[in-house]
């Protein structure tokens, strides 16, 4: 993909309207400002000492940069009666993100594409149930999933977490795979079948490949969905399987001791690192997929 | 190479009729044009033949084979799309490989294919490309490419030229017309522009409203067609159907009543025995702009007639001028040659061959010789 050459932009001249854009940009500055602010006084105090933070402001420079309240919430916090740091939570995280993102992901890619290229009497009236299941706060599934999750012998498991969050992902991922696949012309698919493939040959040859920004966009979408998930994981979840955001409360709101705001800045820092790295990664796809079929090209 | 044969086909999409009982046989090797205006059924027909779409009633034969539960892959045929539906992650050679990678070719067999259809198509040097880097004309050539290396018995063809530019689309007319006279292949082909049609087919069925209104050669069609939808629908402009009352004033007369004076067209001879039930009702004179030309432009015959009318709008079109005029209500076109020098509002005095002259009931609709 080219970009485009800047056109310019046609604008008038003239002291009052000059006097608009730098009222513009400082009200754009101060925005900005607003929303650094705070991550600049996670990072500053998370390389503060204690006795720096007790005598310093919030706001200013640490006079001397340490890690050791990284080191700390790393590997050595008190989590409960644990003192492992996040390390092994962070491990948990990843076990769970890991195969229900993958799997809700893929599941969601097959939906979409039989919803779409496959249709069958009622694909609506199923895809407008799955929708709705897009829709249905947390809250309501609790009891009931804790019922299943018992039934089949994966409550406090994270592998029953992986299962809550794949099933309560595939409204989302089956309906970013629909819409991108509705923007795929039904031609190629005829083709493909003319051409002798059948219902998976199509999909993993053909229509697979083509959905790249789709799938980036639902990868993304599902990792920060569930890396960040609170509820399910303190629902579903006991000491030692507990995801990396119920470790973090924990961190956070123990009730022993001092008070580290080094430490709990350093362990905030940590476990929402994984979803901006991911971001990082993929955002140019992230945005180019949920403009696809705005435009074609 | 096959037959194809349709018998009794029926297409519902819920309650909607879409293809109406149509009866159908195509020979092998012919050039067979579907024509009619949009939602006609014309590319629901092909996808039927196809097998993209399932029937609601009657058999498909292609060949002698029943084909009607058989999936398309099965089916011996291949497509061209309107939109060419190469697949945009695959390279052209990939494209065009693919349909005999699925049905398991040989690999040596893959090669020496598509070696020479590439050669045929003179797309060699595109074949690392992606669909994404070719221009619309190479995307067509590609599209149909991936059609020809299975050397299938039938080739289907929806609207394959329609997204081009006027330029290529004439190129590449004469380029599919070849392939035919050089493969000698089946080949259904599905259009609403009927120029393709005329210079495409051996025979062209032209559709409307899920009906067949005529199956026949572009001769037959042009010159013969059998109703006022087909008249009005082949020929571009289309033909100048004129209402008018059938009177006796020496000899039986078409007279189109107009505000600046009524016109006495005479009534072909050949067509007088079946017109005389219809004096002093009305009927429809149906001339192609072709059939009015300057008067004294060509030999008078025995059934030339001459009338003059103020002449509305002028549009040279190069090769012939067009003289648009009103009469009977309606805006009627003459087709002159670009010498006969006229300006708007002026008279001009038009010579018309009535033995060219179509004459079709107004309620029917049918062609008078046809009726009976």
């Amino acid at each position: 993909m080219t970009q485009p050459a800047p056109a310019g932009i046609v604008r008038p001249k003239g002291l009052r309207h000059r006097l608009m854009r730098i009222l513009l940009f400082a009200v754009l500055g101060t925005f900005c400002l607003y929303y650094l602010l705070p991550l600049f006084i996670m990072m500053a105090t998370s390389l503060k000492s204690l006795d720096e933070i007790r005598t310093g402001t919030l706001v200013s420079l640490p006079r001397q940069i340490t890690f050791d309240a990284w080191l700390k919430a790393w590997g050595s916090a008190c989590v409960g009666v644990r003192c492992d740091g996040l390390k092994p939570y962070m491990w948990n995280s990843v076990l769970m993100v890991v195969p229900a993102v993958a799997i809700s992901t893929a599941l969601g890619a097959v939906n979409g594409y039989a919803l779409t290229k496959w249709r069958f009497p009622g694909a609506n009236t199923i895809f407008a149930l799955m929708l709705f299941g897009a829709f249905i706060p947390f809250q309501v599934v609790l009891l009931p999933m804790a019922r299943t999750l018992g039934v089949l012998g994966l409550a406090g498991s994270v592998t029953g977490l992986i299962l809550v969050h794949t099933v309560y992902g595939l409204a989302f991922t089956t309906l970013f795979f629909r819409n991108f696949f509705m923007g795929v012309s039904d031609g190629i698919v005829q083709a493909a079948k003319i051409d002798g493939a059948g219902f998976f040959g199509i999909f993993s040859q053909i229509v697979l490949p083509m959905a790249l920004p789709a799938i980036v966009v639902t990868v993304i979408w599902q990792f920060t969905q569930i890396w960040n998930d609170f509820l399910f994981g303190v629902a579903f979840t006991v000491g030692d399987s507990n995801p990396v955001t119920v470790a973090l409360n924990n961190v956070v709101n123990t009730s022993t001791g001092v008070k580290e705001y080094n430490v709990d800045m350093a362990a905030a820092i940590i476990a929402g690192l994984p979803t901006l790295l991911v971001y990082v990664l993929a955002g140019k796809y992230f945005v180019r997929g949920l403009a696809a079929g705005a435009v074609k090209g | 190479m096959a037959s194809i044969r349709l018998d009794k086909v029926w297409k519902k999409f819920g309650t909607t009729e879409v293809i109406k009982g149509i009866d159908m046989s195509i020979r092998e090797g012919e050039f067979i044009v579907l024509v009619g205006p949009s939602g006609c059924g014309k590319s629901t027909l092909l996808n039927l033949i196809a097998g993209l779409e399932t029937l609601s009633g009657g058999e498909i034969f292609i060949g002698s084979d029943l084909v009607n539960d058989i999936p398309p892959k099965d089916r011996d045929i291949a497509m061209v799309f309107q939109s060419y539906a190469l697949y945009p992650t695959k390279s052209v050679r990939d494209n065009m490989n693919f349909g005999m990678v699925t049905r398991h070719v040989p690999q040596s067999e893959q090669t020496v294919a598509l070696a020479e259809v590439a050669g045929l198509l003179h797309i060699e040097t595109l074949l690392d490309r992606k669909p994404g880097q070719l221009s619309g004309g190479q995307r067509q050539r590609v599209a149909m490419g991936r059609a020809l290396v299975r050397k299938p018995a039938v080739f289907l063809f929806d609207e394959p030229l329609s997204n081009l530019d006027a330029k290529l689309r004439i190129e590449m007319r004469t380029e599919i017309k070849r392939l035919h006279q050089r493969l000698g292949k089946t080949i259904v082909y599905v259009t609403h522009d009927q120029i393709e049609a005329m210079t495409l087919a051996s025979r062209i069925a032209v559709m409307d409203n899920g009906h067949i209104r005529q199956f026949g050669s572009p001769e037959d069609i042009y010159e013969r067609p059998v109703d006022l939808f087909v008249a009005g629908f082949v020929g571009s402009p289309s033909m100048n159907l004129f209402k008018g009352r059938v009177v006796e004033q020496s000899g039986l007369r078409l007279q189109v009543d107009d505000p600046a004076g009524a016109v006495h067209f005479p009534i072909p001879r050949n067509l007088h025995d079946a017109a005389r039930p219809y004096l002093g009702r009305e009927l429809i004179l149906g001339l192609r702009p072709e059939a009015m030309v300057r008067e004294g432009a060509h030999r008078p015959g025995s059934e030339t007639f001459s009338f003059d009318r103020t002449i509305d709008v002028v549009e040279p079109t190069g090769p012939d001028t067009l003289l648009v005029f009103t009469l009977g209500g309606i805006e009627a076109i003459g087709r002159v040659d670009p010498q006969d020098k006229i300006s708007v509002g002026t008279k001009f005095r038009f010579d018309v061959d009535m033995g060219r002259a179509k004459m079709f009931d107004p309620v029917t609709g049918l062609h008078l010789a046809s009726v009976h």
